[in-house]
């Protein structure tokens, strides 16, 4: 039975209740209860320094070479804070709405609106760290609008501020390794939790550079370790972004919910070819003066700019007039994907479409030239100060797009196409983000928490920072206070040296597979599976068949696959091969799950379930619920429902009409 | 290093003014006195003694310093990054500078031993000269003309010295400023023009000593 | 933008670990795409050497578009390439020719011992910002965030130093290996807002003694950081730590 353990009493007293009632531990036994803490993006790098600070004993693990590496770095938008500084009507029961909202009714409401609670903090926080924020000449933060919100509540630094704030998480992380408070181990991969009286008790790493494997104890074990959007292979995500910590925690028992939530956002630079290894998003504020269309033509191979306006299919436009070119992500990467599907693609892989700011370029010169009072301004000029303001807004994408593909989208429209970012599911938590195993809590993108169904833009920094450094630092208190008692346990015991054996003799499995075929070639085929019949739009028999497939392809990577060099060396492919061996499980969860959710909702879209005009279908009467699935043995899941209810934010249907 | 070397780049504004009277086209007279002004008066002794400490100061930390660094390399590259990144000059500031070094001992042979230890160690006298107020003073400007007329070898010597000084002053020059902490944009402007100035200015005043001699520009 | 197929040679540094001797090793790659970017290049190159039966050459990276700074290959005598302001990770293929030789070393430092292959160990960078590189503030004491305005014009140039991505290329390029670009960036990301005022002494001073310790050279001002630094971090930070740096020597007890 799931036990959310959602306090009770009103919605906005909740958190404030249980802060004040939950159970603290004196300073002088913090020091002698060990805390593990993996992943080091901003969830984990603000839980570990936090915890730290504490007092708490805390070991910290990434694989990378330094924690200042994690994924969290490479966010670029902002980061949301109920701070109101506009005046425009913005306060913490709006973004907990917007985000139930935008979360299409799938997530849980003490949850969000604690989340809403803390997002003040997290900014003040930040300051104080020092990160540089971008600022008015008044010398105060400053706001932007962010992923159609209705008001100015996005904080950033220009377009780097996952950076500036996982390096503001990561200073005070370096602080309190320097002040003892923190073990850090570098290059170290989790590959088991170690479960001793049915309570989390440690973990088994692999130090990456000798290959040999280590045992940790504590009395607590936090799982940050991110999202699992590599299952697609190809994806925003870092190359070495893996599902395994989370994933080993659920063969443990710990519940996977909502696997199937998959955020795709519409604006990535397109796969140029089979070399491809990851995409890259830029910035959605391109679509507010971008307009997308494909040739009317199929297989057009003309140039974009020698094709004539009347042969363009504007198809946002022509679709949606009403939000045009700005309706929300799920609508925009679907409607892409169903053009390239039908051939109208642009580029050598005929797996892009146009992004054209010919259009807004010649407005803004139009402008421009009246207020230079430039009167009867020629093409030219106006193109020419056109372009200027574009560069104005839009410089550093400008550029980033130009690097990547060589093309001048000044000149000629950019290509975009959709790309998988952002993995909803995770680890089911509870509000005091732990496991259903004791002792075993999920931090960040890698619980399934805050988001629902879909995630809005500039919430995932807000989440893994509001975790890490204010729900935490409580919620682990309540469950220490009782663990005073428990003395360390030596890593000697039974349960350690069990759990070491199967990482050891799984991996000498993989080793000795001695096969033909690549880690990275599993990999490929694997993401192809799941990009076509589990990607941005599903139905059921492309799942049916996906989860075959999987299967098969699950028993040929277990066949066939060939690791080079040694078990007790820095080996990459060994590495990747246990990542992927974990991804080829989850694949099958996650096309289970969406199987099972016979609905269209925020990052899931089934075909069968949508609306005449083409949008999701919710079908709240039968799956207003949190799918948490138990492992039940080999390709065998048990669902657990965790009904969700909405005492405050009633669900309705997402409308752009 | 930046602190020695603005020392050495103040006294180097002395030694060329000094220097530059022999333009006076006066038979030496006016750089005769200059220079037994310099000889004579306590206070430049006293100077001169902590010019010498700036010179030893900067020689030794300059050959710790790039002993030091270079050592923090153990394994070089294969292919250099060369001038992509800076100029030949400032990496090759300890070259110039042993360049620099070798001459000032040529340097100081030819003229500080015989003016101030003369008479000593069998090391020849300067030759006296008597002006107006009937005072005998070493006549420098005569050994100048010994040591650089007619003697191709030692004016080409004293000319690459220069050189070598030069590229030294052009680097560094802007990089004691900026080990100093000097990072205001216009400051920094202006002290990379001053800079580049100086150090074309002064190696060529000096250069234009030796030259002017030799080909008998002055008498 | 037209693109076209190359055949390219490359001489890669192999080396087995730390102990190994390592040496140059020359493999020869065909029809690699214009479109591809420098590490999907390597990619290539490790699949045909595992087909081969041969060991892979490990190298570091992981976002792959220029932010995490995992990235590290000294390519053709520069760090990162041959573009200005760019990773190795946004390295594009265009930048070479059919037929081009192109040689591939890792950073060297004494401070960054190769681990293996192109991989090195860039650990002293952490222990530098241990030493001092943040601003002592524990979760939960910060006042709103607008109490303490910052003038808009510092609050920029604190970005621009923060916005280093700590790879190392700055150490790679210096004929000193030298770490000063690196302490700067972190040093003047501080020292220019008021939060890093208290510790602003203690910091400069600490981070310093911290970088020579980890047996990084000492910085003569040659601007080679500044030329290969993918994120154009100035030079004028480390003329900044300069005067931190004097200005603490001389007031500071320790």
């Amino acid at each position: 039975m799931l036990n959310s353990k959602i306090p009770a009493g009103p919605l906005e007293d909740k958190w404030m209740n249980y802060k004040s009632t939950c159970k603290l531990v004196n300073p002088a036994n913090k020091r002698k209860l060990e805390i593990i803490v993996v992943g080091t993006g901003l969830a984990g790098a603000s839980a570990a320094a936090s915890l730290g600070e504490l007092g708490y004993k805390v070991k910290c693990y990434c694989f990378q070479d330094s924690p200042r590496r994690a994924h969290s770095i490479a966010a670029q938008g902002g980061i949301n804070a109920s701070k109101n500084y506009q005046n425009d009507g913005d306060s913490v029961f709006r973004l907990f709405y917007d985000t139930i909202k935008g979360g299409d009714y799938r997530s849980r409401e003490g949850n969000v609106h604690r989340l809403a609670e803390v997002s003040g903090n997290i900014i003040d926080q930040c300051v104080a760290q020092g990160v540089p924020f971008a600022r008015e000449y008044g010398g105060l933060l400053s706001n932007r609008s962010f992923g159609g919100t209705l008001v100015q509540r996005t904080f950033y630094a220009a377009g780097q501020t996952g950076q500036q704030l996982l390096i503001g998480a990561y200073q005070a992380l370096e602080r309190q390794v320097a002040l003892g408070n923190v073990k850090m181990y570098n290059r170290h991969e989790m590959l088991d939790v170690v479960m001793i009286d049915g309570k989390a008790r440690g973990i088994i790493v692999r130090d990456l550079i000798t290959g040999k494997l280590e045992r940790h104890f504590a009395h607590a074990v936090l799982l940050c370790s991110g999202g699992y959007g590599n299952v697609f292979y190809l994806s925003t995500n870092a190359m070495g972004s893996n599902v395994t910590a989370a994933w080993k925690a659920h063969k443990k028992g710990a519940y996977f919910a909502n696997p199937c939530y998959t955020q795709i956002h519409p604006t990535c630079i397109p796969v140029t070819g089979d070399h491809q290894s990851k995409l890259t998003l830029m910035s959605e504020s391109l679509r507010n003066d971008g307009r997308i269309w494909v040739p009317l033509k199929k297989g057009d191979d003309r140039k974009p700019t020698q094709i004539p306006e009347n042969e363009r299919d504007y198809y946002l436009e022509r679709r949606y007039p009403a939000y045009g070119n700005l309706v929300p992500r799920d609508v925009a990467s679907r409607a892409a994907k169903e053009r390239c599907d039908e051939g109208y693609g642009v580029g050598s892989s005929r797996q892009a479409v146009y992004l054209d700011f010919a259009t807004a370029i010649h407005r803004y010169g139009l402008m421009e030239a009246g207020k230079q009072g430039i009167e009867n301004a020629d093409a030219d000029t106006i193109i020419k100060l056109g372009r200027e303001v574009v560069k104005e807004k839009y410089g550093n994408l400008f550029d980033m797009y130009e690097k990547i593909t060589g093309e001048n989208p000044y000149l000629v429209p950019m290509r975009i196409y959709p790309a998988v970012h952002y993995t909803m599911g995770g680890l089911w938590v509870d509000y005091e983000l732990m496991t259903n195993i004791p002792g075993l809590y999920c931090l960040g993108e890698a619980n399934f928490s805050d988001h629902g169904a879909n995630r809005l833009g500039a919430s995932a920094l807000m989440q893994g920072l509001a975790d890490g450094y204010f729900v935490i630092p409580y919620t682990i208190g309540n469950y220490l206070a009782n663990e005073i008692r428990t003395e360390n346990i030596p890593t000697d015991h039974p349960a350690f040296v069990e759990a070491e054996k199967a990482v050891s003799d799984r991996i000498s499995r993989l080793m000795n597979i001695k096969g033909n075929q690549s880690v990275e070639s599993f990999h490929k085929r694997l993401g192809k599976i799941m990009w076509n019949k589990c990607g941005m739009a599903r139905n059921a028999d492309g799942l049916k068949e996906a989860i075959g497939e999987i299967r098969t392809l699950r028993e040929e990577f277990w066949r066939d696959l060939k690791i080079p060099g040694d078990i007790n060396d820095l080996n990459p492919e060994l590495d990747k091969a246990g990542r992927v061996a974990d991804f080829m499980e989850l694949a099958e969860l996650i096309c289970i799950d969406a199987l099972d959710r016979n609905e269209s909702c925020g990052g899931h879209f089934r075909e069968e379930y949508q609306t005449p005009e083409g949008e999701a279908l919710r079908r709240d009467d039968q799956y207003q619920y949190v799918a948490a699935w138990e492992l039940q043995g080999e390709n065998k899941w048990e669902l657990h429902k965790e009904e969700l209810e909405f005492e405050v934010a009633k669900p309705s249907q997402r409308s752009y009409k | 290093m930046g602190l020695t070397g603005l020392f050495l780049i103040s006294f180097l504004v002395v030694h060329s003014g000094i220097n530059a009277c022999i333009w006076a086209n006066d038979h030496g007279e006016m750089f005769n006195k200059a220079a037994h002004f310099m000889g004579a008066s306590v206070v430049i002794r006293i100077l001169e003694n902590g010019l010498f400490v700036g010179f030893i100061i900067h020689i030794v930390q300059g050959f710790i310093l790039v002993a030091k660094n270079r050592s923090r390399r153990k394994i070089g590259y294969q292919v250099a990054l060369g001038n992509r990144g800076s100029r030949w000059y400032s990496r090759s500031m300890g070259l110039l500078g042993t360049l620099i070094l070798l001459f000032l001992v040529l340097h100081l042979y030819h003229f500080w031993t015989p003016s101030r230890l003369g008479g000593y160690f069998n090391i020849h006298e300067l030759q006296p000269v008597a002006y107006e107020n009937g005072k005998e003073i070493h006549n420098l400007y005569a050994e100048m003309l010994q040591v650089f007329q007619g003697n191709s070898p030692v004016v080409l010597i004293y000319v690459l010295g220069c050189f070598s000084l030069s590229f030294h002053l052009m680097h560094g020059f802007q990089s004691a400023f900026r080990t100093l902490g000097l990072h205001n944009q216009r400051y920094v402007v202006i002290v990379k023009t001053v800079g580049t100035l100086y150090s074309i200015i002064i190696p060529l005043a000096l250069a234009m000593m030796p030259l002017s001699i030799y080909f008998h520009w002055v008498n | 933008m037209e693109h076209y197929k190359m055949n390219l040679t490359l001489k890669v540094w192999r080396q087995k670990n730390h102990q190994d001797k390592g040496q140059f090793v020359t493999y020869q790659v065909a029809g690699i795409s214009s479109e591809m970017s420098f590490l999907e290049m390597f990619d290539v190159l490790n699949e045909n050497l595992i087909e081969e039966g041969k060991e892979p050459i490990a190298f570091d990276h992981d976002c792959r578009e220029g932010i995490c700074g995992t990235c590290s290959m000294y390519i053709n005598g520069r760090p990162h390439g041959p573009w200005q302001g760019t990773t190795t990770c946004q390295l594009h293929m265009r930048a070479f020719k059919d037929g081009d030789t192109i040689v591939v070393e890792p950073w060297r430092a004494n401070a960054f011992p190769v681990v293996k292959d192109l991989i090195v160990d860039r650990s002293a960078f952490d222990r530098i910002i241990q030493a001092g590189g943040f601003i002592s503030v524990n979760t939960g004491n910060a006042v709103d965030g607008n109490t303490l305005p910052i003038e808009k014009s510092r609050a920029d140039e604190s970005f621009a130093a923060a916005a280093c991505i700590g790879c190392g290329a700055c150490v790679a390029a210096c004929k000193n290996s030298s770490a000063m670009l690196f302490v700067s960036a972190k040093v003047s990301h501080l020292a220019l807002l008021p939060q890093g005022e208290p510790e602003k002494h203690s910091r400069v001073l600490n981070m310093i003694t911290h970088m020579d310790k980890e047996g990084f050279g000492a910085c003569s001002n040659t601007g080679a950081c500044e030329a290969v630094c993918p994120k154009e971090i100035s030079l004028d930070n480390i003329a900044r730590l300069n005067m931190e740096y004097l200005g603490s020597s001389l007031t500071m007890d320790k």
